[in-house]
């Protein structure tokens, strides 16, 4: 197989807010109901202002063919919100989730975590949780609120986000 | 099941912890990356409901009244799977500063002149071939603050998917012979040289367009399927 030589990745830089987000980004599924905000935070627990959050989910009968996205800028003070609608299960037998990456100024290649919600009995049996530390698994799991659900994105430091290597 | 993709090849990228750019210091997690082999979703294909591309949208100098200043260029190049296969329908999209080295973002603060002409900001599908294709003006380099008379050498920002989430990228082109190279902290967090020779564009007579704009030359590879799939074939 011939090798791979991939074009390296570097950072969104902080002037992006121009180009990337578009009106329709924040709504993943048109006419949801499901509110999905959250802040993005650093190694020294401030807001980051200048990141950029996607998503990608499966819709609600836990289909991945309609390609789901959400776009959504972190300016100007660090917080993101999302409309959409509760996935369900995805056929490699994981819980309800939604992928996330995070683009940010100061991160030369974007990361990837999941969000997972509370009180989910399939939980349990995701294969993706069953791999992550016991201990870390909480920073994977949204909190809910009266209006929706919140998943704070912990950079680095202490409850630092659960990444992957995808 | 969707296509599992390659996990060689993925060293070409910078370490998220790299000193020197001291914006990474805060942002980069301390804590080990947990693998995820062959997750269902993030090997889906994102579909970005920004409304259908512009007859202009590729054309950075033709979306506002008149024309930009600037050194007028093509930028042109192929978008290819790590096996080589083109990726036909692939969003590109383009930002960057003017001529003067300014983004038309009210947050860059540099003391170089706006050009109403000119917005910085392009998209475009690749063809059957897997080719994209902008017109703009060449940008400038412009300062920050990272470290004394710290300079980015001119550059594109570009942002691709690939056939998945996975496949992701977020990334810079920049320009053959910049002499800002060496000290910039950016391009230099790619630290084998092959992997950051392949974040220069070339110059290329064959975009060059006579009377009319200088040509550039830049190939981008996302990450490939990790098995070649055949399609049944009758007979
Ligand atoms: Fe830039």
């Amino acid at each position: 197989m011939a090798v791979q030589e991939l074009t390296p990745a570097q950072t969104v830089g902080p002037f992006y807010g121009f180009a990337l987000p578009y009106p329709a980004g924040p709504v993943v599924a048109e006419g949801g109901s499901l509110r999905l905000r959250g802040t993005v935070f650093d190694g020294a627990g401030e807001p980051v202002p200048d990141a950029l959050v996607e998503v990608l989910q499966a819709d609600v009968d836990g289909r991945l063919d309609g390609g789901l996205f959400g776009r959504c800028s972190t300016a100007p003070e660090g917080r993101f919100a999302f409309t959409t609608v509760r996935p369900g299960p995805t056929a490699d037998g994981c819980a309800p989730h939604l992928a996330v990456i995070v683009h940010a100024r100061g991160l030369l290649l974007h990361l990837h975590t999941r969000v997972y919600f509370p009180g989910e009995a399939l939980n349990a049996a995701d294969p993706v949780l069953a791999v992550v530390p016991e201990d870390r698994r909480h920073t994977l799991i949204a909190v809910e609120e009266e209006r929706g659900f919140r998943f704070d994105i912990r950079l680095q430091g202490e409850d630092e986000t659960v990444f992957f290597d995808v | 099941m969707a296509t599992p993709l390659r996990r060689d090849g993925r060293d070409a990228h910078p370490d998220r912890d790299h000193p020197a750019y001291r914006s990474t210091a805060l942002r980069h997690p301390r804590q080990p990356l947990v693998p995820l082999h062959d997750p269902e979703t993030e090997l889906a294909r994102p579909f970005l409901g920004a409304g259908p591309i512009a007859p202009l949208d590729h054309d950075l100098t033709a979306q506002r009244g008149g024309q930009p200043l600037g050194e007028r260029i093509v930028v042109t190049g192929r978008v290819r799977d790590g096996n080589g296969a083109p990726l036909a329908g692939q969003l590109v999209e383009v930002w960057q500063a003017n001529a003067s080295g300014r983004y038309a973002q009210a947050e860059d603060r540099h003391d170089a002149p706006l050009d109403p002409n000119f917005a910085g900001v392009g998209r475009c599908l690749t063809d059957a071939a897997g080719t994209y294709r902008f017109v703009t003006v060449k940008p400038g380099p412009y300062p920050w603050r990272n470290h004394d008379k710290a300079w980015r050498p001119s550059h594109i920002h570009f942002s691709l998917f690939g056939t998945a989430f996975a496949s992701r990228l977020i990334t810079q082109m920049y320009f053959p012979g910049d002499p800002l190279f060496p000290y910039d902290p950016v391009m230099q967090s790619v630290t084998d040289e092959a992997a950051r020779e392949r974040m220069v564009a070339a110059f290329d007579l064959d975009a060059t367009v006579d009377q009319w704009a200088t040509g550039y030359r830049w190939d981008i590879v996302l990450r490939g399927p990790a098995a070649t799939v055949f399609e049944d074939v009758e007979g």
